[in-house]
């Protein structure tokens, strides 16, 4: 190995990029992953647009969220308390899921894989929270992709799409950290590494993130 | 914590080394024969869409003469022919077939980082052709709507393919998106991380940056294609409005309102305008190696090049709404796009001066890729000025959906990657398959290309200007277009049939000359980068044999004074290349002296 592969913690990002072999010190799937991550955060952008771009195209007036989203629990109804249930869920995972990265590095088998698993339940607590809420809005309340009781009916294919869409990738999320967490407990990257660890952590979190903006443009807005 | 990169300990890449001819020629993760897979379903779709344009040359120079077509099946020829050409054939050609051979063999690398993801990548775009093509055997056939598949259009009872086909396509296009995602990310990954030893970004080759640079504009840019996609396969299939209007069809209120159809052009040209650059970048890059490599002197200011493949990839985002001029969008975004499509002409001009400095006094060598090359910087330049032309809104309103516009784009990205990707063909074939390819069948092959591509463009620009409309399956009798455009019609289906044919001459010789071409060597051109100093040729799996290369220079040291031969290669340590006075300085080596 030559001198010039030890990697610098503290080198430029122009030192970085004048070097040869490589320009960032990570590992290949962690570059990878952030590649993806930058492509993904732009199909999310194409339909945060087009769904704004549709709410101010339409004819008809946009429903109100907060009375649509609003769940009363024997009293009166409480404006959008379930998302605001399921947003702390997915932030509270971002946590564990900190943990878990933590502890991989660690070495700590067992806690990774617990705290990995923690994140996945969240996840998939979360995904069983919107079936709720589909079901609920598809049952009871008559809302349909091609119109609603309520006003403009894209609002019911905004709303299928998006949180649909941000739904598949939750849900790939808990298969893809569950898959992880047990080969963890197995000890297949005591050789490799425990960056994959990071890896899923990564994809992870932005799913959490993306989820903030459609909590933020969908439901607030 | 230290990370050590995973290119110095060469043992943990892992190869799979195959074991059955199907493992190696089908389900194979050699990136050699990933690019040969990607660029033999391109190459035959591609020419599936030539003959579409044929079958619609014939209509237009000799109408009421063939029974072979009729408007439907023109209008569904049109869009074929265009969505192959542009996603299919160039993208997945420049792309998956040049990137995946030459950006491992230029980094000094064994293979893509994720050689199993790189499978995939090829095996799924050949799913999404598959989508494509069965949509010529569904009822109502393939969808006839424009390559651009504007809604509400797509979607009305009057257009071919409104039913099955257009939802094939759109699937076909998310699936080529899913394909697409999987070779970028290798190989983004594989130029930012896997460069062998001494070889920095500023000694990658031309060829290796634009397709770097294509491939991130690739990433970013699919995603809006992906989502319009699935936003019109919602509106087809589950009956939302996202680019529906309030539609009467034949007296019949549809079921849709309030819908945009302006957002599905943002979205579609937000991908559409970056895609000409996915496919141009590519083409500056390799170009600029052939060129180099014949001119047998450096490419003319390589830094400026470089910047300027960066540069033109950033702009290539903020323009897309110069294809909606006529949208009615408010004016001042024609201000605003007109200018910054403007401004991309600056980069543009700066490489093509930087092509011309590279010939200028260089020791040319006129073989058959050097002649596409310089054939190349004719059409681009053409194809650059009318961009210039059209780019500005008051010139572009009158000229908007006529010929010129065909003849236009026709030239700058239809004609110019194609010359490129025959100069790329020949130049690199000694290298895939160790033998030479027949030097007087590929320069026929070049002058009937050549001097047909202006006999067919140029006489559109001027049918352009007497206002003869695109996608028109038959003019009728018009006053303002004299009858004598129709012989013009004429001539250029003619020419274009020669044109089509003479394509022969490509797939001839290089199928002889798999066979009974020359021994080529390992180096025939003399080239000076990495790709040419691998142990074997063609390379064999692994690329390197035992050691990884080490890289010392820049990969254009070409006729350096002091120098020994004409061409110094990348892995040669600086001190080892022989002094001055141990050879004669010969200014006319006009013979290959690596050819032996």
């Amino acid at each position: 190995m030559s001198d010039a592969a030890i990697s610098e913690p503290n080198s430029t990002l122009v030192e970085d990029w004048s070097a040869d072999k490589q320009a960032y010190h990570v590992p290949w799937g962690k570059a990878m992953m952030w590649i993806f991550l930058v492509s993904d955060t732009f199909i999310f952008t194409s339909f945060l647009t087009g769904y704004l771009h549709v709410r101010l195209s339409t004819t008809e007036p946009w429903p109100l969220q907060s009375e649509i989203f609003a769940l009363s629990f024997g009293g009166d109804p409480i404006p959008l308390i379930l998302i605001a249930i399921m947003t702390f869920i997915l932030i509270t995972s971002s946590g564990t899921m900190a943990l878990a990265v933590n502890f991989g590095y660690r070495r700590d088998k067992q806690k990774t894989f617990w705290f990995m698993a923690a994140t996945a339940a969240f996840g998939a607590s979360f995904v069983g929270m919107q079936v709720f809420e589909w079901s609920k809005l598809i049952l009871e309340e008559g809302v349909r992709p091609w119109g609603n009781p309520f006003g403009a009916s894209q609002f019911g294919s905004v709303f299928f799409m998006i949180t649909g869409f941000h739904g598949l990738h939750v849900t790939a999320g808990v298969i893809y950290l569950l898959t992880v967490a047990f080969k963890v407990k197995k000890g297949h990257y005591d050789k490799k590494g425990y960056e994959i660890v990071e890896i899923a952590g990564l994809y992870w979190h932005f799913v959490d993130l993306v989820w903030v903006f459609i909590f933020a443009f969908f439901y607030l807005l | 914590m230290a990370y050590v990169p995973l290119a110095d300990q060469d043992s943990e890449m892992e190869m799979h080394h195959p074991h059955s001819w199907v493992t190696k020629y089908v389900w194979s993760q050699d990136h050699k024969v990933i690019a040969i897979q990607y660029g033999g379903i391109a190459i035959a779709v591609g020419v599936v869409a030539l003959v579409l344009s044929l079958l619609m040359r014939m209509q237009l120079g000799f109408p009421e003469t063939f029974d072979l077509i009729d408007p439907s099946s023109y209008y569904q020829s049109v869009t074929m022919h265009g969505m192959i050409m542009v996603v299919y054939m160039l993208t997945a050609l420049l792309l998956g077939g040049f990137g995946n051979y030459l950006i491992p063999l230029m980094c000094g690398a064994r293979d893509m980082v994720f050689p199993f993801l790189n499978m995939l990548s090829v095996w799924v775009y050949a799913l999404s052709v598959i989508i494509l093509l069965s949509s010529f055997f569904v009822g109502g056939g393939p969808t006839g709507a424009g390559w651009t598949l504007y809604p509400p259009q797509t979607a009305l009872a009057g257009t071919p393919g409104h039913d099955a086909g257009i939802v094939l396509m759109l699937l076909s296009l998310a699936v080529f998106v899913v394909a697409f995602t999987m070779g970028g990310l290798n190989y983004v990954t594989t130029v930012l991380q896997y460069r062998c030893r001494g070889l920095t970004m500023m000694r990658l080759p031309l060829t290796v940056w634009g397709i770097f640079t294509a491939t991130v504009l690739g990433l970013f840019a699919f995603p809006a294609l992906l989502v319009s996609a699935i936003m019109m396969l919602f509106d087809l299939l589950l009956g939302t409005s996202f680019f529906m209007p309030a539609v009467i069809e034949s007296g019949t209120p549809l079921d849709h309102n309030g819908g945009s159809p302006i957002l599905f052009q943002h979205l579609f040209w937000f991908f559409g305008h970056p895609e000409v650059y996915i496919v141009a970048l590519p083409a500056f890059g390799l170009v600029s190696d052939v060129l180099s490599t014949h001119a047998r002197k450096n490419i003319f200011g390589y830094r400026m090049m470089v910047w300027a493949i960066i540069a033109i990839g950033g702009l290539s985002f903020v323009v897309w709404a110069h294809h909606m001029y006529v949208s009615g969008m408010h004016p001042y975004f024609g201000f605003f796009f007109a200018t910054t499509t403007l401004i991309i002409a600056v980069p543009t001009a700066l490489k093509v001066y930087n092509w011309v400095l590279t010939l200028w006094e260089g020791n040319i060598r006129l073989n058959a890729p050097m002649y596409f090359a310089i054939g190349f910087i004719f059409t681009f330049i053409h194809g650059g000025l009318t961009g210039l032309f059209l780019g500005n809104v008051v010139i572009d309103l009158p000229l908007s959906d006529t010929y010129f516009v065909v003849a236009h784009f026709h030239m700058v990205m239809g004609v110019s990657p194609v010359l490129v990707i025959f100069a790329a063909l020949y130049h690199w074939f000694p290298k895939v398959s160790g033998r030479m390819f027949h030097e007087g069948m590929a320069k026929a092959h070049f002058w009937i290309t050549f001097l047909g591509t202006y006999a067919i463009y140029l006489p559109m620009h001027y049918l352009g200007f007497l206002g003869v409309p695109r996608r028109y399956y038959a003019m009728g009798s018009t006053d303002f277009i004299p009858e004598s455009a129709q012989d013009l019609n004429a001539a250029i289906t003619i020419a274009a049939l020669v044109v089509g044919a003479a394509q022969i001459l490509f797939f001839v010789n290089i199928f002889w000359s798999l066979r009974n071409g020359k021994k080529s060597g390992p180096n025939p051109w003399g080239s000076a980068s990495l790709e040419w100093q691998t142990p074997d040729t063609p390379p064999k799996h692994g690329n390197w044999g035992d050691e990884l290369p080490t890289v010392y220079r820049w990969p254009y040291d070409y006729s350096v004074p002091g120098a020994k031969e004409d061409f110094i290669p990348q892995n040669v340590p600086d001190g080892d290349e022989p002094a001055a006075d141990e050879q004669h300085f010969d200014l006319d080596h006009g013979v290959s002296k690596a050819g032996a």
